[in-house]
């Protein structure tokens, strides 16, 4: 379970995140929504450690990560997939080295069931044919299915998604957000996923979270806060809608 | 008088924050390079992309160096009758100062510019971060094997670049000016030692710590997209220059 206690992050005097409460339910998805620059990549990064508060607990599974050191840390990471914004594949590597990596990192396993497990992540994000492709290669679609079977790999307990559908198409859009639905509901992993997409946030949530100011102004199912009659959420989601 | 010198002192004061930073990647380089896993492949890929394919970059300036020292110093000795010594001066020049630096500079040029444009763009395109995510430390994943590759190549390049340096020099010294074969090849022997060899190569290993790992904290320290990245690799190529040149001098100094 992830749970993150009065975080407080500042770039250049900036208050990015402040006091931030937030608590994430496991085997859920939840996506975090805001306007773009409000900080939510930054409380995604926290999640994972990339970027430290200044103030402020995260607690991963009971552990608050703040203060581990870097062995320790990883060992939280191991946890966690992550796809980001671009998939960030390393472009050095085929596909197929892509989703091996973390397995050739962190597992004994052997060549052969290596290739079989990356053939099985590829195919559960509906690609085929592209292990030996250069993600050069592929489309934004198709990079962002790639980084999702590689943030997969090590079948981790916690997947976050840096705003998944941002510069698709709504063709692709739609296949994105059905994909996360269906991988979530294989997979049974916790995923938290920002986004500024208020549409395609109501179809994949099972509970949405609203970043505004760097707080957590409302937490609720769809449902709740599409019926909100909270005056503020109401102006928010018409915000969101421009 | 205060503004000038706040103004003067600006970019001295840059320079020693951003020699500290490099020394703290440094450090932190060190304390995961005794850490499992070993990635002895990462670091061969490494070796191969610094050592091996600046090999023809090498030769040719390491000729062409030698070459001109012989030319030069041909026409100076001359006016005293010492052209006999233009082979030991080639010799020691190349080995004990211009294969080391030369050889450093243009695998700066090749190769250290490569390692910040490279892991710029990793960073900027959030490659490192999800290193990071993937519980894999980009600093022993992808800065020391660089840094290792270097310290170790730098050393074996410059042995090509003094070899065919005093092979450059003899070809002018005895084919086209048509010093003595055997004054020239006797009074290198006479007078380089092994220890001006070694010295050199000291100096040569310490070149490739400071190129690769400039290249190396320019490119994960980069900021700000494609143009972040010219930026990386442009001052990269700067910065190594600068601290090779400062440091052969002091080098020199204590060594020799």
């Amino acid at each position: 379970m992830i749970k993150l206690i009065k975080i407080t992050k500042s770039f250049n005097s900036q208050k990015v995140l402040d006091e931030l409460d937030l608590k994430i339910d496991p085997e859920k998805i939840t996506v975090i929504i805001g306007q773009s620059g409000g900080g939510k990549s930054v409380l995604l990064k926290h999640m994972i450690g990339l970027i430290m508060p200044d103030s402020g607990q995260i607690i991963i599974d009971g552990i608050d990560i703040t203060n581990l050191n870097d062995k320790k840390l990883n060992e939280v990471r191991k946890k966690f997939g992550m796809l980001f914004q671009d998939a960030a594949l390393f472009d050095s590597m085929t596909v197929g080295e892509n989703v091996a990596f973390p397995l050739n990192e962190h597992t004994r396993l052997s060549r052969k069931k290596i290739t079989k497990i990356v053939d099985d992540k590829l195919n559960l994000v509906g690609l085929e044919n592209v292990t030996n492709k250069m993600p050069s290669e592929l489309s934004g679609g198709m990079r962002k299915r790639a980084g999702l079977a590689r943030a997969i790999a090590l079948d981790p307990k916690i997947v976050l998604f840096d705003e998944p559908t941002t510069g698709l198409d709504p063709i692709m859009r739609e296949s994105i957000d059905k994909l996360i639905v269906a991988t979530q509901k294989r997979t049974k992993a916790t995923f938290v996923v920002i986004s500024h997409d208020i549409e395609s946030s109501f179809t994949i949530a099972h509970k949405i979270a609203m970043l505004y100011q760097g707080k957590i102004i409302a937490v609720g199912t769809p449902n709740e806060i599409r019926s909100s009659n909270d005056s503020f959420v109401k102006r928010f989601i018409k915000d969101l809608r421009k | 008088m205060t503004r000038f010198l706040e103004f003067a002192g600006r970019p001295f004061v840059f320079f020693i924050e951003e020699c500290g930073s490099i020394l703290l990647l440094l450090l932190s380089t060190i304390s995961w390079m005794f850490r499992p896993p070993f990635r002895f492949r990462v670091i061969f890929k490494q070796m191969e992309f610094v050592g091996v394919n600046s090999v023809g970059v090498v030769l040719i300036t390491g000729a062409f160096t030698g070459m001109v020292l012989a030319l030069q110093t041909y026409h100076g000795f001359r006016m005293f009758g010492g052209e006999g010594l233009v082979g030991a001066t080639v010799a020691l020049s190349m080995t004990r100062e211009l294969g080391p630096v030369f050889t450093a500079l243009m695998v700066t040029g090749r190769v250290g510019s490569a390692m910040a444009a490279e892991l710029g763009t990793m960073k900027v395109t959030e490659q490192i971060d999800a290193l990071n995510t993937m519980s894999v430390s980009p600093i022993q994943y992808l800065v020391m094997p660089r840094i290792i590759a270097a310290i170790l190549m730098l050393p074996v390049l410059t042995i090509i670049s003094d070899f065919v340096g005093i092979v450059g020099g003899y070809f002018v010294g005895v084919n086209l000016l048509k010093i003595n074969s055997g004054i020239f090849m006797a009074k290198i022997i006479d007078i380089v030692e092994l220890d001006d060899i070694f010295n050199g190569l000291v100096k040569a290993a310490f070149f490739g710590l400071i190129l690769s790992l400039v290249g190396c904290y320019k490119g994960i320290y980069t900021i700000g997209g494609a143009e972040g990245v010219g930026r990386a690799t442009t001052q990269s190529v700067v910065l190594s220059s600068i601290l090779i040149f400062i440091s052969d001098y002091f080098l020199t100094a204590v060594m020799f």
